[in-house]
């Protein structure tokens, strides 16, 4: 019975789409097979062939051997698909577990008529109207599970045109874990990426630019607060998780693909990290170099890679705002670990660079208490432990 | 901040030592006997106090969790089924806790009817890696939401009893 509804929610989804395409595809324009600058009325390209002709960008051509990965279609992530789709980029490869919502619809990019067809299919559907031009791949899976993770690695390793690594890697998720989950693929597989994220309250957000090694990723540090200037204690949480704003999200999404053109397509300079606080209009940008003692294996690991290539070609790099992941700090807010009778203090937050701090401190290593005396007992087996705990 | 109640709850769930998550193997197996260990110790405590409020069991790669997880006021019991995952990144990061069948019925919840933290979960949980398992996720996390939440659904006529 289960099955059977499954399965016709199924078929339901997939005449949805099907219907979308025949809506679609009278007025759809033919592939294009070369970008040209000439302007008439029925180039899509001829405006930003128009960056060559003016000097800014060299071969805006290249774009289209490039691959991106978008992890996550919500907000920010449709958004960030469709400047990609429309700026005429080779393959978009899309990763997000979720369907569309009518309670997406404070967003841009979805529409009401696509709720309940999973995100990437929806998204891909639209954005190959926009530009056939494009290749679209889809995943629609939870990548932080065991399963979902390999296959995520393997098409990041693998998905470009060419069958190689993806050209780069941009985080629209909106959960630590994913964040999290991401980097690690990232420093195992040595890829770039950028980071992207909107505060809960809405009225701040961030771009982050990572390079395994070089600069800090994502576990380095605690994850970083756009200042928004509002006193926590007038915030109202009660009642909601996460408020969210179209705006704040177009203009994250706007600087993660402008970031990724400039990377991309070589022109202008690539921020490494670029906040934005809604209240004041206030943008900070800072560089943070790694912490060598991150708690990522692979990214010690790349750290260390980093340093004997500098040492083989030293590389005179001039970064003003470069700021170490960690700081040392004394105890001086009374930072204390929870063991099974001490109380939790919680303590001010490190400010990393003006108007940016850490979302919480974490204990200095000296700190860590030893675990309770309940050590496990090598004598019983897993299978005991788990009919133990299922006979309860 | 950590309320005396909730104090008192990790009081009795003894602390894990192995720094490992599911793509650790023959790690993740001692990881796993300390989680079943630390649970079990849990639940029998909480058995002992007279606040029995759950109970779990995991595939067999104890990868994906599931059970039940029950509320009493007036003396009615309401159940829920409770599930997660554990992500590549565990224990690093949190579990994420889900009562799937109040999805979309509270907005306490984000999608898939994973429950929404305080802002004080996480830090804690960061600060205490990897020495929290899956029950003082229960304990910091489902806990707590369930006392504030489930009598506000109750009273809203959300949720209702269910004679079983
Ligand atoms: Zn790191």
């Amino acid at each position: 019975m289960e099955e059977l509804k499954k399965r016709i929610e199924q078929l339901e989804q997939e005449l949805k789409i099907e219907k979308l395409k025949n809506e679609t595809s009278s007025v759809a324009r033919p592939k294009i097979s070369q970008m040209s600058s000439e302007v008439v009325d029925s180039n899509p390209y001829s405006r930003l062939m128009a960056l060559k002709r003016m000097g800014i960008v060299e071969n805006y051509e290249k774009i289209r051997d490039y691959t991106v990965a978008v992890v996550g279609v919500g907000g920010v992530g449709s958004v960030t698909a469709e400047m990609l789709t429309r700026c005429g980029i080779g393959k978009l490869i899309l990763f997000d577990y979720d369907k569309v919502e009518l309670a997406n619809m404070n967003r841009l990019f979805f529409q009401p008529h696509q709720s309940g067809l999973s995100k990437v299919e929806a998204a891909a559907n639209t954005l190959s109207f926009i530009n056939p031009d494009v290749q679209f791949e889809t995943h629609n899976y939870n990548i932080t599970t065991m399963d979902n993770f390999q296959h995520f690695m393997g098409r990041i390793k693998e998905g470009s045109l060419t069958n190689g690594p993806v050209d780069l890697v941009l985080s629209c998720v909106d959960n630590f874990e994913a964040r999290m989950a991401i980097n690690a693929a990232c420093n195992e597989i040595n890829q770039i990426w950028f980071e992207s994220g909107v505060s809960e309250n809405a009225v701040s957000g961030h771009i982050q630019f990572l390079i395994p090694g070089k600069t800090a990723c994502f576990a380095c540090a605690p994850p970083l607060v756009v200042a928004s200037n509002i006193d926590e204690k007038t915030l109202k949480k009660d009642g909601v998780c996460a408020a969210s704003l179209p705006t704040t999200m177009a203009i994250v999404a706007g600087f993660l693909v402008q970031n990724t053109l400039k990377y991309l397509l070589k022109f202008g300079q690539v921020s490494y990290y670029l906040g934005y606080n809604a209240m004041q209009d206030f943008f900070p940008t800072m560089m943070m170099k790694p912490n060598d003692g991150c708690d990522d294996y692979h990214c010690r690991l790349r750290q260390k890679e980093q340093r004997e290539s500098l040492i083989l070609n030293p590389v005179k790099e001039t970064v003003s705002e470069e700021i170490a992941a960690v700081i040392h700090e004394d105890n001086e807010w009374g930072i204390s670990l929870v063991d099974e009778s001490e109380p939790v203090v919680e303590g001010a937050h490190s400010e990393i660079a003006p108007g940016i701090h850490a979302a919480y401190d974490l204990p200095v290593a000296e700190e860590v208490v030893e675990g309770s005396s309940d050590s496990v007992d090598a004598n019983v087996s897993l299978e005991e432990l788990m009919a133990q705990m299922k006979s309860m | 901040m950590v309320d005396e109640a909730t104090r008192k709850s990790l009081s009795g769930i003894p602390l894990l030592k192995t720094k490992a998550g599911p793509r650790d193997k023959e790690l993740w197996v001692q990881r796993l006997k300390e989680e079943f260990q630390a649970l079990i110790k849990y639940v029998e405590t909480n058995k002992q106090q007279d606040n029995d409020w759950f109970r779990l069991e995991s595939n067999k790669e104890g990868t994906r969790w599931f059970g039940k997880c029950w509320y009493i006021q007036d003396l009615l019991k309401y159940e829920f089924d409770v599930e997660f995952d554990i992500p590549v990144t565990y224990p690093t990061t949190a579990p994420e806790i889900a009562l799937p069948e109040l999805d979309g019925k509270t907005a306490k919840m984000y999608r898939g009817g994973k429950i929404c933290l305080t802002d004080h979960f996480k830090p804690l949980w960061a600060r205490n890696v990897p020495k929290f398992g899956i029950a003082h996720a229960m304990a910091l996390g489902l806990g707590p939401w369930l006392a504030v939440e489930i009598p506000d659904l109750i009273q809203k006529g959300v949720v209702v009893y269910k004679e079983k």
